[in-house]
């Protein structure tokens, strides 16, 4: 989730009122952010997924400064007509849309630029999916001239310098050199036309998602005016992620003008700030919080989180992406009416309780294994193949395993318990014997017959290591294990490379393996640097869980 | 009442009614005096024997004291050799001389003349007498009492040594010396054998007492790992509270593991390196509910906008390691029938992250899970299950913070208070889930409260565990030392 570091003090000066850190710390809790520092310049904050309006000074201050109660309300932004357009025509399928918008009458300082970077960023890694569904573009104004075209052109035929670049290059070429191009490259490089923001004179603005021209897509602190555009897949989010730059960019003292989108067949003016009506449905809002709200406290209550209300009707501001439906305008008026300031309360619900048969099995076997002293042990279940395989002697087989592990040695999910018990053995050889440990969990196998085409079955294994363990003792600590959970199988001869020849054993249920027993073969202790007998028996308890 | 061998020995020692001190009858039983003492204690406790205890001068006699209770004083001895007369210095042959001339000139018993000594009257008389040091010597043998200035007398002449000293001593009460009466000393043994048992042999013994104060050996106790107890009382705390548990498959389908919850397939949780994805695909997904969750992500249910994006059938395919038990109660909504309303159900499970391993982060965790699915369920009524449940755990206070998962709405973070660490403890989110996750799954918009908080950390916390890997380190010496869960 996105963090985002906030200047202390323009934030303070936005809210308009001073807050004592305090309080700032508690509100900025009981919003729905995650502070992770407060210091005298900076607030640093986790905004989630849901509020990225807040991931600027302006838009944090704004939700801020109405939650506590100071300038309330849905927050009206006035909206003048360019009488310009822009033209978008000739996209691959893959990069469709755009819409744009100008500012004008900024004072850009290295504080605002920084900031709308950040927030231009941030942006693209979050409402915008790391720029898979859309980027964000900023251009001073007088470096272009209207009316702007977005349009794809071939990529042989773009050639431009990149922000920060040395000379003008191929469109390939940024992709590959420029670090823009290699962190984003990937979202059109199949693409035989790339999406290019042209100007009247066809100067090349940029390239997005990836990069706007160092000469004309640059904004400094003489920046005074500037168009801004957002491009896509979905033009709904675009909408949302400018307005939200809109939004910080008038805060900032920007007047935003308005350009006639021209897709040929549709045009539209934008930007439109024109608040979303949706429907309260009080009775509904009043069940699901538990507490009784006249039609005025609905409307505080909203005003606290910036949102409008007019005839039963919640006014939602055009910079807020989370609206999806009745219950998120519950949820703001539960925010405003404060999660702290909700009594809790256990209702009288009768329902009969009920452990699964699972649990059962686990716990009645865990005390079987405990009545016999052994210590239990609790593994991963991701484990090592040479865990499972080579250091056990057995055959390498089939196993399930995860695609992408982050560290080599946890790389494959066990399908048996006892290499687990022979690690724990391995790493404790300083410790006193005997050593007496079981472990009850899941192993992962292949199964062609169900959904994931995997089958995870609970599994018993109880390893003894010392100077007296051998196959008579181990086979006496089964059977009994076995009588006291009223098991019936049978025990029969059978060789395991694990094992040592003639003093192992498979436990077989109705013809079927479930389980061996037997003494560990010394290559087998080598392996794990063991030096002392052990003996162990693993057993599928699945089949006897009903 | 049933005394110990050493206090019968004592017992029976003062059934004679005399009062002895502690060296007598140290002396006379052989044992050594603590053993003495300790063993009064018992019969003064018991009312057997009373303990009275002076402080006096002990005297001690000297060797050459004891010569002079034997052989006489040295002073006797000149008087003695002067009796026939005047005798010159160089003739007398006595061990002291030295002594004796001081002795008997201090006490004008002989006068000195040109090298010859001659006994006075005084002097010779004093034979007919006993000299007092003499007498003082033979009381202290008698154990009398002496006063000071005597004994100083005694200790200027090097005749004794006395110190200051506590004397106790002990006798019988009555009810000691009947009880003495009926008390035979037995003889003792260390070991109680089956013989002794059963011939009836014990009661002519007295088994010896141990030292309960002395080490021994180590026992180690079969034992579940802490982890598996931390779960059992978790497990306890929701069945108490009328939850019925689900359990199920850690390997699951995008589908059931995000989709069924509405995360959007371009989240950020479904990327490459949150979650373990397995080279897997599924062959079919549960066609009940691909339609209406399909809708749900592209359109919406009911008022809802959903998320506007072309949903994909085979991304839904791909199988995970389930990132959360939220997953299990995805499927058990898939398969509640009417009427079986209201249902509550917990489930306590492991979960994976693709983290790289470290002190802080491990790619395991447990999370413990419950739904509420209740016509009149309310947010108030999640908060109050919370708070039961972790006041439960020995938690007093917990608070809710707004949060944000994709499947809930209202979305709440919830904390802790750790008392001992004066901080909030942060365990994961909570919510009532979204119409979008309900209405395709259970057919109608039911209220679901649900929860999923961890409580690894309350574990750590709890055994004071620092590195995340010592969950699952298996050190035997730590198992084995290791105290119990005692958090219910």
């Amino acid at each position: 989730m996105p963090t985002v570091t906030l200047d202390k003090k323009t934030v303070l000066n936005l809210i308009g009122k001073k807050v004592s850190d305090d309080d700032l710390k508690d509100r900025i809790a009981m919003i729905g952010t995650d502070l992770e520092r407060l210091d005298d310049k900076e607030i640093m904050v986790e905004v989630f997924p849901n509020r990225p309006d807040m991931l600027s000074e302006e838009g944090f201050a704004r939700a801020l400064s109405s939650f506590m109660g100071i300038k309330t309300g849905l927050k009206k932004y006035t909206i003048k007509k360019e009488n310009s357009k822009v033209t978008v025509k000739g996209l691959p399928k893959e990069w469709p849309y755009a819409v744009c918008a100008i500012v004008r009458g900024l004072k850009f300082n290295d504080k605002k630029i920084v900031s709308i970077m950040q927030l231009q960023e941030k942006l693209g890694v979050t409402l915008l999916r790391k720029r898979k569904k859309g980027g964000i573009g900023l251009y001073p104004l007088d470096k272009i001239t209207m009316p702007i075209t977005f349009t794809a052109i071939s990529k042989e035929k773009i050639i431009f310098r990149p922000l920060e670049g040395k000379t003008e290059i191929l469109a390939d070429n940024i992709l590959e050199t420029h670090p823009k191009g290699k962190e984003y490259g990937h979202i059109i490089k199949g693409l035989k036309k790339y999406p290019v923001f042209l100007d009247k004179k066809d100067t090349i603005m940029s390239m997005p998602p990836i990069i706007n021209s160092h000469d004309v897509g640059k904004i400094t602190e003489k920046t005074k005016d500037v168009f801004i555009e957002a491009t896509g897949t979905d033009l709904n989010t675009l909408k949302v992620a400018i307005n939200i730059m809109l939004a910080t960019l008038d805060d900032m003292g920007g007047t935003i003008y308005s350009l006639e989108m021209d897709y040929g067949t549709k045009k539209f003016e934008y930007p439109d700030f024109t608040p979303r009506k949706i429907k309260i449905d009080k009775k509904y809002t009043e069940k699901l919080l538990g507490i009784n709200l006249s039609d005025n406290d609905i409307k505080k209550l909203l005003a606290k989180m910036g949102i409008g209300y007019e005839k039963g009707y919640a006014l939602v501001p055009a910079y807020r992406a989370d609206i999806l439906h009745p219950m998120d305008i519950v949820e703001d008026i539960a925010i405003a009416y404060g999660y702290e300031n909700f009594e809790e309360v256990i209702p009288a619900v009768a329902t009969i309780a009920g452990e699964s048969q699972k649990t059962i099995m686990e716990r009645k076997t865990a005390e079987v294994m405990t009545g016999f002293g052994a210590l239990e042990c609790k593994s991963y279940h991701i484990t090592d193949e040479m865990n499972l395989c080579e250091k056990m002697s057995t055959e390498k087989r089939e196993l399930v395993k995860p695609e992408n592990p982050s560290n080599v040695e946890y790389d494959t999910l066990r399908d048996t318990l006892i290499s687990g018990l022979m690690k724990i053995l391995s790493e404790n050889t300083h410790h006193e014997y005997p050593q007496n440990l079981f472990e009850i969990g899941d192993v992962m196998l292949f199964d062609k017959n169900s959904e994931t085409s995997t089958k995870e079955n609970m599994h018993l294994a109880f390893a003894s290591a010392g100077i007296d363990s051998d196959f008579s003792k181990i086979k006496a600590t089964l059977e009994s294990a076995l009588r006291a959970l009223d098991i019936k199988c049978t025990i029969k001869e059978a060789n395991h490379p694990s094992f040592i020849e003639g003093r192992s054993a498979e436990i077989k249920l109705s013809g079927k393996t479930i389980g061996y027993l037997g003494e560990i073969h010394p290559k087998v202790l080598n392996n794990w640097n063991l030096e002392v007998p052990v003996s162990v028996f693993e057993i599928n308890l699945s089949s006897f869980v009903n | 009442m049933n005394l110990q061998a050493h206090e019968a020995k004592l017992l029976k020692k003062l059934e004679d009614g005399v009062e002895r001190t502690v060296t007598e009858l140290s002396d006379e039983l052989v044992m050594d005096q603590a053993a003495v003492v300790r063993a009064s204690l018992t019969l003064n406790k018991e009312g057997l024997a009373n303990t009275t205890e002076t402080s006096g001068l002990i005297a001690t006699i000297t060797d050459e004291g004891k010569n002079a209770i034997k052989y006489g004083l040295p002073e006797t001895h000149l008087i003695n050799e002067l009796k026939p007369g005047k005798k010159s210095i160089k003739n007398i042959r006595l061990k002291n001389v030295g002594i004796a001339l001081g002795v008997t000139k201090s006490k004008g018993y002989i006068v000195i003349d040109s090298g010859f000594l001659e006994a006075t009257k005084k002097g010779l008389k004093s034979l007919e007498t006993k000299e007092n040091e003499l007498t003082l010597l033979e009381n202290i043998k008698n154990d009398e009492t002496l006063e000071k200035a005597d004994l100083d007398i005694l200790k200027s002449r090097k005749l004794a040594e006395y110190s200051f000293r506590v004397v106790r001593k002990i006798k019988a009460t009555k009810k000691g010396i009947e009880f003495a009466k009926k008390t035979d000393t037995k003889q003792e043994v260390s070991k109680l054998t089956p013989t002794m048992i059963k011939s009836g042999k014990w009661r002519d013994v007295v088994l010896r007492k141990y030292n309960v104060d002395a080490p021994v050996a180590k026992v180690y106790p079969g034992k579940r790992h802490f982890v598996a107890q931390a779960i059992e009382s978790v497990r306890k705390i929701w069945l108490e509270m009328g939850f019925k548990e689900m359990t199920g498959p850690m390997i699951q389908t995008s589908f059931w593991n995000f989709d069924a919850l509405f995360v959007p397939q371009d989240h950020p949780a479904r990327e490459m390196q949150d979650t373990f994805f397995l080279d897997l695909t599924a062959k079919k997904i549960n066609n009940g509910f691909v339609n209406s969750i399909k809708k749900a992500h592209e359109k919406g249910t009911d008022n809802s906008l959903g998320w506007q994006y072309k949903w994909s059938k085979e991304m839904a395919r791909k199988s995970v390691l389930r990132t959360h038990t939220t997953v299990l109660s995805a499927r058990t909504l898939s398969q509640i029938k009417k009427g079986e309303l209201p249902a509550k159900y917990f489930a306590i499970g492991r979960c994976f992250r693709n983290e790289s391993l470290d002190w802080k982060h491990l790619f395991e965790f447990n999370q413990v899970e419950g739904i509420v699915v209740d016509e009149n369920a309310n947010f108030r009524h999640l908060l109050g299950y919370l708070k039961e449940f972790f006041g439960k755990l020995g938690f007093e206070r917990a608070r809710f913070r707004p949060a944000y998962f994709p499947y809930t709405e209202m979305s709440l973070e919830i904390e802790v208070y750790d008392n001992r660490r004066k901080g909030w403890i942060e365990l994961g989110g909570a919510g009532i889930f979204r119409p979008e996750v309900v209405v395709p799954l259970l057919g109608k918009d039911v209220p679901v409260l649900a929860w999923g908080p961890g409580f690894d950390r309350i574990i750590m916390d709890y055994y004071k565990i620092r590195d995340i890997r010592d969950l699952y380190k298996n050190d035997v010496k730590q198992l084995r030392d290791m105290k119990q869960w005692m958090l219910g």
